[in-house]
Parts: structure tokens; C-alpha cells; sequence
């Protein structure tokens, strides 16, 4: 897909980002770059080089040495994306952050750290967690992906319903932008005055700047935490499990819901505890004040039970506790065991219409004959269909596209969305148009156009091509490329 | 150097690896480069480069298998820079068998491609024609032991003279095993009997090295096992396990130790075979992976020799613990062996062992799960990242405070020990699990 450039040209680029960055921080040559054409959705081209800054005046200079060659400019995390945001679509320099993980300040008076954009989300966590904190959003990668990739993607998690995705931590940022200038958003505070600006960029894919500093909110530990997994004969029993929870307005910190395909290849994984004969599960996390957990957690049983559940088990401990995450976590990963390839999508459905859904897609996938497991978080109505195939049948790669394609227009359908937390990237930058009017993705262009006016910036992301109508954008390939 | 030519892309061509055992589909189609290993990656974590992070490698490991880049230079420096710690099989989602892979690119590297000369005949000689001979081991045993004792090492030492070493020798230097008086190996061929009641007969894997180096240890192991009820078998006719070999790809080498050790040990009626050295044990289960594709009529008896293979802390965690021990009052930490907690993923064991010491205090080492830099020779041969992963180590350490550091396995010992000579905390100790069971035992006394 890229016109990558000569290895002649790419050194000398390199001899010149090398006294910018340091020698050992830049790779150019081919049998490097190889292994920055994949993220964790798809492969893609080859970058012209890859830099690893660690400082922002790194990041500035790399910007402007681009500039004068007229080469995009990709930032990349940790590469876990699900969208294809960190992949290149016509050659370019990726700056990877990989290098620049300090935790700058932890501030735990004012609930707050600053954090270089390397830092591994669950790493921020652990470093503070002796004070009795964390970093709330939890992105199911968040043992590997970095800060930096969960404000390009605006990431969320499990705990999405109850805390919200990244932009609700985020207080501010330091950004380059595609000039190679710098500047920063918001405060170290709340609701600064002034454009927020902060909101802007958190989600924005890259596109409008290269984030090299980030200040966030942290998350005092619950007092009490309770997780109970509910387990059902009936998948309907589950889903409307869901609906009934919301209706009695009770918000729990997480609800998950896996069926039986996707629970018993978890638990061939991971041995987390869901029973292999059962139709479905609920993940239910409440958290609070102790009174309010146990009052809520009656609550919660009742509304399983006037729904048929099976069973409703709680977990004993913190080890109990994470064993039943761990599997939920690995969940996608977990597919590698029972098919060489998956493909995972990210859609959005108001959740009242769960069950349509699921029989939507149960019937999508027996018309493309392919095994389709789900994984939802449930409570905010985000759905993670996983469609299992083997890429060395062209035939199956061609339909798991077309189901694909079917699920995410179902959603849009239905006042959804084409993605709840994965981002649009590459992937689905043609299905924009299924839930955006033109004068809507217009806006969006005429913003981008203000930061990023040559798009030298992630170019090919997020925005339609206009060639393609409604399709994904993934290339499907065999090997140990999932697709 | 290169296998293939280097070819255009998009056209499906022959695999790069040679015939006989390379990595399988079977195993590196489960990898979805989800990117879930990236952070556990010792190397990754220090460099930060796809090159060397698991998903990375097997990246690599798959585009030669497709033809598309060739067993060259720089796949090899990538090959060759993991620690085959295999924490990326704990983190790994998808249960990818990276170890099977990284062993196995290491074999299509040893058979087929070339190293620069002396590199390669220092490997072979070593890893071929020493360690797998008691006899030549003995012969340089002794002769490190002479120069230790005589004064000459420490002369040497503190003469400055390593400073005009080529490479990192002075470095490496100082990783060199003590040599204990006597050597373990007239153990070899005896019994030891349980005290009091016998419960169990078991046989002791008493390694390779480990006999110069680890005597006491060793011994130890044999107090602490016949405390708890056990009739120790040690045969005679044992040999190195072939990790080593294993790990560097010499995989005939490996599997001609393998068949000796299978004999030696499958014969006889046994409760379990023990080994105190979690890499050797970690081999040693999986013996049957040697004989999956070559001499196919030995998988079998590998399966067989495998299933009653145990590690000394887990045997002892699952039986009734003798547990008449004496107070002490050490404040210590514990670093998982990679081979323990990741190849075999035996985590709570020693942990268990250890609490149940009166008077001990177990404090959690952060980052307990990260490769020390020991890894069997990588600390040899890598020794500058080895000697990063140790810094980042010994850092974990100090802020436990803890005054002994406990593992599971004479490389990270020695590697461990070597970080505590540098440190601001000469004073600290390291020790094994099976050790401290032994002190807390009143075991000071030879059997």
C-alpha cells in the first residue's frame, strides 16, 4: 500500500533524525520497519522510519524534519490498537513512545499524576496503588498499552459505565502539533476557563497533534468491592438480566456479558471459574461504601432472579476476584486457542435492544457459516462480536467482512454506534457516513484542517475516502496476522 | 550467511528454515499480535523495539517461515536476545507455546547458519563437550577451585588487571561460581534413608553444574527432603539435563542427554523425581517435546519420566509439611524463577514453604516476575543487557528492604549475588528455598 522510499534516502532521513534523537533511538532499515507494519487489528504498509523521542523537543524537531521531506507523521503506543490508528497507510515516519514512560509527578493530595505518553496504563495504577488509588479507565489491553494510545483512541473498559472512558481523566495535555510548535491544553484542575481544548484532542487519533504529556485524574480505591458472576441456561435471561438492572437504577461499576462460545474458550484459557455448560454470564462489579455494595448487591441477586438466572456466585476474595477478570481480559486473545484467526468489532446499540441484537447476529453468522462469539459490556450497550476464521481460506476472509459490515450497520440502524472504545482509524473511516451526516463529518474535516491543514498527520484515519461506501477497511492475512 | 535469497515480496515462496524441526504453524498461528506480551518482555521493557518483544519475534519467526526475510544477522541478534524466559506465555491470552517456538528457531540457527568461528566453537565446546562430562567438568572444576583458593582470583581481582580484558570479560568474571570442597558428585550412586517413618521414595536430579558449585545446596535438599519422610535415590549414571543445550539449540545434543536421564530414572519405582533448579526442571518436564518430531519412539518414556518430574517446592507444598522448625526471624523477599513461574507456573509453592517458616516475614518484591538476567548463560553471553535487568532488579530489592533475597534456582543465585557484591548492601544474602527450610530445620549438620 505505501510508496516506500529507497534505502539510500531512508539513511540519510535517518543520519539526520539520529542527531535530533540520538543514534540507537532510529530504525530505517527494511528488516526493522517490518515489524512496525502490524498493530494488534491488522497489517498494513511500511513506515520509511520509525524514531523513538524522549523528550517533547525530540518530538518537535522529528515533526519539522518530516515537514521539510514532506513525510507523514504516525505516533504509536504500544501498537495494541484495535482500529489500525498506529499503522501506516502511506509510509511516513512513526514516532514510537515506547521510550518515553517516566511518571513525571504523582500528586496524590490533588489526585493527580503527570505522565509521559509511554507509560503503560496499568503501570500509572500500580505506582500509585500504594496510596490507595488508580487510574480508572480500563481498557482490556491495559497491562500493555500505553496513556498515550488511550487519549489518541479516548479509550474505555469494563469500568466504562460507572466512571466513564479516558476524556473524563484527562485534565490536560502538552501537544506538538504538525508545525512542530507546542502547546498546552487545560490545567491541572478541573473545568479550566477558555475552549477545552483537552476534550478535543482526547479521541482525535492523532490527527490534530502528537500528545508528549499527559495530566491525569486518579481514582481514590473503592472502599468495598463485590463481584458476583451471574449464570444463566437462557442467553434472553441474561440480556433482559441487563435491561432490568438499568430499569431499577442501579449502576453497577462494571456489567459484562459473555455467551457460551465465547465463555468456554475463556475458560479453557484461563480456568476463570464460568461454567462450561452454561447458555451465558454476567460479570457484575459493584463498588462503594460497604453498605451500599451489600445494599445494592441484594438488589442486583433479586433482578437475576426474577430473570431465570441459574446460579449467582460471589466472589470470595481478591483472588477469586481477579481470576474472574483475568478471564474476561484475555477474552479476545482467548479465540487464538479454538481458531487460528479472529476478527473483533466494536459497536454501540442502546442496550434495551440486547436481544435483537444477539439474535441478529447469531443469525448473520449462520448465513456467512461462520462461528461468531460475543462479549459485550454490556451495561453501556457496547458489543465486541468476535468472528472466528482460518485467513488461509480466502472464500471465509471475503464473508467475515461482509458479516462484519452487516453487524456494524445493524448498529447504526438501531441509534448505535460503528465503535463504543476501539476508534475509527483505518478500519472503519468508510462507515463514518452510517452514522454522521456530511455536513457533520464536514465540521470535523474544517477542525482537522485548522491543526493539521497538510494532513501529514495519521493520514487515511478516521475520515471517508469517498472511494468506499460502508465498508471495512481491514486487510485480512494469513500467518500470525489476525485480520 | 543468509539461507535464501532475499526475495520480492507477495509472492508465496518456500520457507527460509531448513528441513527438521523449526517453529510450527500449529503453535505461532495461535499468536493474534494482540500486543498483551509487549510489557512482560524483559527486553522489550529495556529497549522498547518490536524487534525484541515475543510478538515481534515471532513476527520474525513467521516471515521466514513464509520466505520472506532469511535466517540472517539480524534475525539471529533478535533470536539470540531473548531470554527464553517465557513470561510471555504467562501473559499471553491465546496460550501461545512461545518457548516451543524460540527453541525451536534457535535449532534451524545453531544447524544452519553461521556464526563467526570462535563464537561457534566456543558454544560447542562448552555446551557439547563440558557440561554434559563429569569427567572434564570435575578436571575444571578443580582447576577453578585452585585458582579461587589459592588467592590468585582475588590477586587478579584487585590487581585492576580485568580492566585491560577485552569485552565485558571483567564483568563476566565475577559471575563465576564458587566452587564448593567437596563436589557433590561422590553423592552420585548412593541412598540417603528417610528419618524416621519412610513415606516416600524419590530420586534426586543433582544437575550438571550444580555439583562443582552447589554442594550445599544440594545437601540441603537431600535434609530437608528426608525431614519430610523421604527416601532419596540418587542414581549414579545421571547427567546434565540439556536445558542449556535446549535453549542454544543444539537439540541432538539435548536429546542424546535426554534418553540417559529417561533411562536412568524410569527404571525404578518412584514417588517423584526432584530437582531444586527450576530451569533444569523446566527442561526436564518437558522432555517430551525433544521427541515429537525426531526419534519419535522415546516420547513415550519422556512423557512418562516428565509426569513424575517435580520441583522440590512444589513436592514438598503438596505433602503434609513437616513442620517441627526452629523461629527465624529473617525479613526476605522472594524472586520467581522464570522457570518455576512461568515455565512451570509454580507461584504459590515456595511462597507457601516460606510462610510456613515461624518467624519469617515475607515481603513482595514488585516485579518478582521479571527475568533477573540470569537465564541460564545469557548473563555469558548477552552480559550487557543482563547487567540492566539486574540493576532494574536489584532496584525492586532495595525498596523491599528485606535482608535476604529467596529464589528457586542456582543461575538467578549467582546472578542475584553478583548484583549484591555491587550493591550499597554488600550484606544481603541469597538463598534457596529449600535453604532456608534446612536452617529453619537445624540442619547444619552433614548426613
Amino acid at each position: 500500500m505505501s510508496e516506500n522510499k529507497s534505502e539510500t534516502w531512508r539513511k540519510a532521513i535517518a543520519g539526520q533524525a539520529a542527531k535530533i534523537a540520538g543514534d540507537d533511538v532510529v530504525l530505517w532499515r527494511a528488516e526493522d520497519l517490518m515489524l512496525y507494519e502490524y498493530d494488534g487489528l491488522s497489517t498494513m504498509g511500511k513506515p520509511d522510519l520509525v524514531v523513538f523521542p524522549s523528550t517533547t523537543q525530540h518530538v518537535s524537531e522529528i515533526v519539522k524534519l518530516a515537514n521539510r521531506n514532506n513525510l507523514p507523521v504516525i505516533a504509536r503506543g504500544a501498537g495494541t490498537g484495535l482500529s489500525g490508528g498506529a499503522v501506516v497507510s502511506s509510509g511516513g515516519i512513526v514516532l514510537g513512545f515506547s521510550r518515553m514512560k517516566k511518571i513525571l509527578e504523582i500528586d496524590i493530595e490533588n489526585q493527580r499524576a503527570r505522565v509521559q505518553p509511554g507509560v503503560v496504563n496499568l503501570d500509572l495504577s500500580l505506582a500509585v496503588s500504594d496510596f490507595g488509588y488508580y487510574y480508572a479507565p480500563d481498557p482490556s489491553s491495559q497491562k500493555a498499552c500505553t496513556l498515550g494510545g488511550n487519549v489518541a483512541e479516548n479509550s474505555g473498559g469494563p469500568h466504562t459505565l460507572a466512571y466513564g472512558v479516558t476524556t473524563n481523566h484527562v485534565l490536560g495535555l502538552e501537544v506538538v502539533l504538525p508545525n512542530g510548535e507546542v502547546i498546552h491544553t487545560g490545567a491541572a484542575y478541573l473545568d479550566p476557563p477558555g475552549y477545552d481544548l483537552t476534550g478535543l484532542f482526547v479521541g482525535s487519533e492523532g490527527t490534530l497533534g502528537i500528545v508528549t504529556e499527559i495530566t491525569v485524574r486518579l481514582t481514590r480505591k473503592p472502599e468495598a468491592v463485590k463481584t458476583l458472576l451471574a449464570i444463566y441456561d437462557r442467553v434472553h435471561d441474561a440480556t433482559s438480566t441487563v435491561a432490568s438492572i438499568t430499569a431499577e437504577g442501579i449502576t453497577p461499576a462494571a456489567l459484562e456479558m459473555l455467551d457460551g462460545f465465547t465463555l468456554r474458550a475463556i475458560e479453557d484459557a484461563t480456568h476463570a471459574g464460568y461454567p462450561r455448560d452454561s447458555a451465558a454470564v454476567l460479570l457484575i462489579e459493584l463498588e462503594g461504601l460497604r453498605e451500599a455494595v451489600e445494599e445494592e448487591s441484594t438488589q442486583v441477586e433479586a433482578v437475576c432472579r426474577a430473570n431465570c438466572v441459574r446460579q449467582i456466585r460471589v466472589a470470595q476474595n481478591a483472588e477469586e476476584r481477579d481470576k474472574l477478570w483475568q478471564g474476561r481480559k484475555n477474552a479476545f486473545g482467548a479465540m487464538g486457542r479454538i481458531s487460528p484467526n479472529y476478527y473483533v468489532q466494536d459497536g454501540v446499540i442502546p442496550r434495551t435492544r440486547l436481544p435483537e441484537m444477539l439474535d441478529f447476529i447469531g443469525e448473520a453468522g449462520a448465513r456467512y457459516d461462520l462461528r461468531i462469539g460475543n462479549i459485550f459490556h454490556a451495561g453501556d450497550g457496547n458489543l465486541h462480536p468476535l468472528i472466528m476464521f482460518d485467513a488461509r481460506d480466502a472464500g471465509q476472509s471475503g464473508r467475515v467482512l461482509k458479516a462484519a459490515s452487516e453487524i456494524m450497520m445493524k448498529c447504526a440502524e438501531m441509534g448505535g454506534s460503528i465503535t463504543g472504545e476501539h476508534g475509527v482509524g483505518i478500519e472503519k473511516s468508510e462507515l463514518m457516513p452510517l452514522i454522521f451526516s456530511e455536513q457533520d463529518i464536514e465540521m470535523m474535516k474544517t477542525i482537522k484542517s485548522i491543526f493539521n491543514p497538510k494532513d501529514s498527520f495519521n493520514p487515511g484515519k478516521v475520515f471517508p475516502t469517498g472511494k468506499l461506501c460502508g465498508e471495512l477497511r481491514v486487510q485480512i492475512s494469513e500467518g500470525a496476522a489476525r485480520g | 550467511m543468509a539461507l535464501a535469497p532475499p526475495q520480492t515480496p507477495d509472492v508465496p515462496r518456500a520457507s527460509g528454515y531448513g528441513p527438521g524441526e523449526a517453529p510450527k504453524w500449529e503453535v505461532y498461528s495461535k499468536c493474534t499480535h494482540c500486543g498483551l506480551c509487549l510489557n512482560s518482555c524483559p527486553t522489550y521493557r529495556e529497549l522498547g523495539v518490536e524487534m525484541d518483544s515475543p510478538r515481534g519475534r515471532i513476527y520474525q519467526m513467521v516471515q521466514v517461515a513464509k520466505g520472506r526475510v532469511p535466517v540472517n544477522e539480524s534475525f539471529v541478534q533478535h533470536i539470540d536476545l531473548c531470554l527464553d524466559c517465557r513470561a510471555c506465555e504467562t501473559a499471553c491470552p491465546s496460550g501461545v507455546e512461545y518457548g516451543r517456538l524460540v527453541e525451536a528457531a534457535r535449532g534451524q540457527i545453531q544447524t544452519y547458519y553461521q556464526r563467526p568461528v570462535f563464537e561457534s566453537f566456543l558454544r560447542r565446546f562448552f555446551l557439547c563437550q563440558v557440561v554434559p562430562n563429569r569427567f572434564r567438568l570435575e578436571l575444571i572444576g578443580n582447576i577453578l577451585r585452585l585458582y579461587q583458593r589459592s588467592g590468585l582470583e582475588r590477586l587478579i581481582q584487585t590487581s585492576g588487571l580485568l580492566r585491560w580484558a577485552p569485552g565485558r570479560l571483567a564483568n563476566v568474571a565475577q559471575l563465576a561460581p564458587r566452587m564448593e570442597k567437596p563436589f557433590f558428585f561422590h553423592r552420585l550412586g548412593t541412598i540417603v534413608p528417610a528419618v524416621g517413618p519412610r513415606k516416600y521414595r524419590v530420586a534426586f536430579f543433582a544437575g550438571c553444574i550444580a555439583n562443582l558449585s552447589f554442594t550445599s545446596l544440594n545437601e540441603a535438599t537431600l535434609r530437608v527432603l528426608v525431614k519430610n519422610g523421604c527416601e532419596v535415590v540418587i542414581p549414579k549414571a545421571q547427567g546434565c539435563c540439556g536445558a542449556l543445550q535446549v535453549h542454544a539449540g543444539f537439540r541432538d545434543v539435548a536429546r542424546k542427554l535426554a534418553r540417559q536421564n529417561i533411562q536412568v530414572f524410569n527404571g525404578p519405582d518412584f514417588d517423584a523425581v526432584i530437582t531444586n533448579a527450576a530451569g533444569c526442571g523446566s527442561v526436564l518436564k518437558e522432555y517430551p517435546q525433544l521427541f515429537e518430531d525426531a526419534q519419535t519412539a522415546f516420547l513415550e518414556p519422556a512423557r512418562k519420566f516428565s509426569n513424575r518430574m517435580q520441583d522440590v517446592s512444589e513436592f514438598l507444598a503438596a505433602i503434609e509439611l513437616n513442620r517441627e522448625m526452629k523461629a527465624t526471624p529473617l525479613k526476605v523477599t522472594y524472586q520467581d524463577p522464570c522457570h518455576l513461574g512461568h515455565a512451570q507456573r509454580i507461584r504459590k509453592a515456595p511462597r507457601l514453604l516460606l510462610n510456613a517458616i515461624p518467624g519469617l516475614e515475607l515481603v513482595e518484591l514488585k516485579e518478582s516476575e521479571v527475568c533477573c538476567g540470569s537465564a541460564g548463560i545469557y548473563n555469558i553471553i548477552q552480559n550487557e543487557m543482563a547487567e540492566r535487568l539486574l540493576a532494574s532488579k536489584m532496584q525492586r530489592v532495595d525498596e523491599t528492604g528485606a535482608d535476604t533475597i529467596v529464589t528457586a534456582n542456582p543461575g538467578c543465585m549467582l546472578q542475584l549475588r553478583s548484583g549484591i557484591a555491587r550493591s550499597a548492601n554488600p550484606a544481603r544474602k541469597v538463598m534457596h528455598v529449600v535453604e532456608l527450610l534446612d536452617q529453619a530445620y537445624n540442619g547444619d549438620h552433614l548426613l
